[in-house]
């Protein structure tokens, strides 16, 4: 076990590219053991593809992740195995196995990962099933969910197996201001219950400024900055302003360049 | 630039990025096979079981559920093979070698083919459509976070139940075929099916019969390997679903009939 404190997630020069393109340019953060992490950024800034690198998704170009202290990136099939059932993940659209019940979704990873029998898995799905209030859904299909319900019935089946590691993407996207108001009240709750490390990647200001120990801060690939959320709220630099303040970003437009846009691949 | 120098070079460029294409595709579904005998294999010494009860529940779907449509197709087939031959054969006065005609065709060609086809239509569909509904929704990255291999969870399970039932459902389709032939054969040249069918056994050697085994499990395989490359490939929506699954069928039916002439070219001659 390591000591509260301790770094959860440590990220070093991570550079990854999509076909030719770079898409994460030598980013560098961390995350502290319990504490919530909120990545943010624009559409496009990269942010998505940062999550999907530290939950092993995908192979980077270069650089190192370093997961509960162990870097993922030089890991074997079977260590990474032994390391995904310390790992929760909620996806954005809830990513529920359509062909099982809530309750049978949220059971999988007991399922797959542990040897109990089926009462206990039975019980232990239904208290996680509680901790989302969704207590007494178990035996719907994911269609017949609201959008709020399908996320947290995600968040159930993420936390099934108590991990260490929580990864949630886009919470709020989708939902009224309510659910997703009870949405980040279930994160506080979550960190506060089970001592969990916990990503957020967010485009919503309110949502993360809510619920974040620190935030890091995502644009064009690149990390403009990764600290307290106190000192990202103060911070003066004009692109985090600009995203705080919800101001259009002002690129100014090359007029060679653009005719060239434009007319490329004509004639 | 490719665009400005005309059609040829065009053209060119198109058959060159197609076969880099198929090569890939090729290539990635040679792949997945190998992975899939893997985890069926060894998965349970690497903690990824293939479970039993997937496996039967795909069977169940693949091949128990297919019986009614593969047994009447095959039962018309042999009717229409007697109908045809007595037409053929009666010019030449030979009308009693129908039965070994047959018995033959059905049991090397007809059965496997028909039952191949329908499986290709039915279960290479179901695969590629639920796949790729499962790509495009994160169901797949959902597995593989959970520490689920994909290709052990989806592809291993059909595979298997495809490797056991297409046989069994070839057999069916061959004794109902027979079956049809025989009936028609009763009514038209008198010839009781008692009869029938011992001559048909007299004609025929175990070889025959498991010709037509033997393809189906290459069937089995063109068919589910097909259907999951597909299903994999999926990128662009519900669309895409939609594309992947008449991909799936259009090419595993006709992977089935070069797989069948490339097999009884080897082994026929």
């Amino acid at each position: 076990m390591s000591s509260p404190g301790s770094l959860a997630i440590e990220v070093t020069d991570l550079v990854t590219h999509y076909g030719p393109r770079m898409i994460l340019d030598h980013v560098n953060f961390s995350a502290r053991q319990g504490e919530i992490m909120v990545v943010m950024g624009g559409s496009g800034s990269g942010k998505s593809t940062l999550l999907r690198h530290l939950l092993g998704l995908h192979q980077p170009t270069s650089g190192a992740i370093k997961l509960l202290g162990k870097d993922i990136t030089k890991m074997n099939a079977d260590e990474m195995f032994d390391l995904r059932k310390n790992m929760g993940v909620a996806f954005q659209g809830g990513a529920l196995f359509n062909s099982m019940t809530v309750g049978e979704n949220v059971e999988l990873p007991l399922r797959e990962h542990t040897r109990l029998d089926d009462n206990t898995i039975r019980i232990m799905s239904r208290m996680k099933l509680e901790v989302v209030n969704l207590a007494g859904f178990e035996d719907l299909m994911p269609s017949e969910l609201s959008g709020g319900m399908i996320k947290r019935a995600a968040l159930a089946r993420a936390i099934v197996m108590d991990p260490k590691l929580l990864f949630f993407d886009e919470p709020s996207a989708g939902l009224d201001p309510v659910a997703s108001a009870e949405l980040d009240e279930l994160i506080l709750t979550l960190r506060d219950a089970m001592n969990m490390t916990i990503v957020v990647v967010t485009h919503e200001l309110e949502s993360a400024f809510k619920i974040a120990d620190s935030i890091t801060v995502l644009d064009h690939g690149r990390i403009l900055m990764s600290d307290k959320t106190a000192a990202v709220r103060a911070s003066e630099h004009p692109r985090i302003r600009a995203l705080l303040d919800r101001t259009p970003r002002d690129d100014s437009v090359d007029a060679d360049e653009y005719m060239e846009r434009l007319t490329r691949e004509i004639n | 630039m490719a665009e400005k120098t005309g059609g040829l070079a065009s053209f060119v460029n198109g058959v060159g990025m197609r076969s880099v294409q198929t090569v890939r595709e090729t290539g990635y579904l040679a792949a997945l096979l190998v992975e899939s005998f893997y985890w069926l294999l060894v998965g349970f010494r690497r903690r990824q079981p293939v479970r039993m009860a997937a496996i039967f529940k795909e069977a169940m779907s693949a091949g128990v559920n297919a019986v009614p449509i593969v047994g009447l197709a095959s039962f018309a087939t042999g009717m229409m093979l007697a109908i045809q031959g007595i037409h053929t054969l009666r010019t030449f006065g030979a009308e009693d070698q129908v039965v070994l005609g047959i018995a033959l065709s059905v049991t090397r060609e007809f059965a496997p083919l028909i039952t191949g086809i329908f499986v290709a239509g039915r279960s290479g569909s179901a695969i590629a459509a639920r796949i790729g509904t499962m790509t495009i929704s994160q169901e797949i990255d959902a597995l593989r976070v959970i520490g689920i291999n994909p290709v052990r969870y989806l592809v291993s399970p059909i595979l298997a139940a495809m490797l056991l039932t297409l046989p069994a459902l070839t057999i069916m389709s061959d004794l109902l075929a027979l079956l049809g032939g025989a009936l028609y054969c009763a009514g038209e040249l008198s010839l009781p099916l008692p009869i029938f069918f011992a001559r048909t056994f007299e004609s025929l050697v175990a070889a025959d019969a498991l010709q037509g085994v033997y393809k189906s499990l290459i069937f089995a395989i063109v068919i589910t390997m097909i259907g999951a490359v597909n299903g994999f490939g999926v990128t662009a929506g519900a669309e895409g679903v939609g594309r992947a699954t008449t991909r799936a069928v259009v090419l595993g039916s006709i992977g089935i009939i070069l797989a069948d002439m490339v097999f009884t070219f080897l082994t026929s001659r």
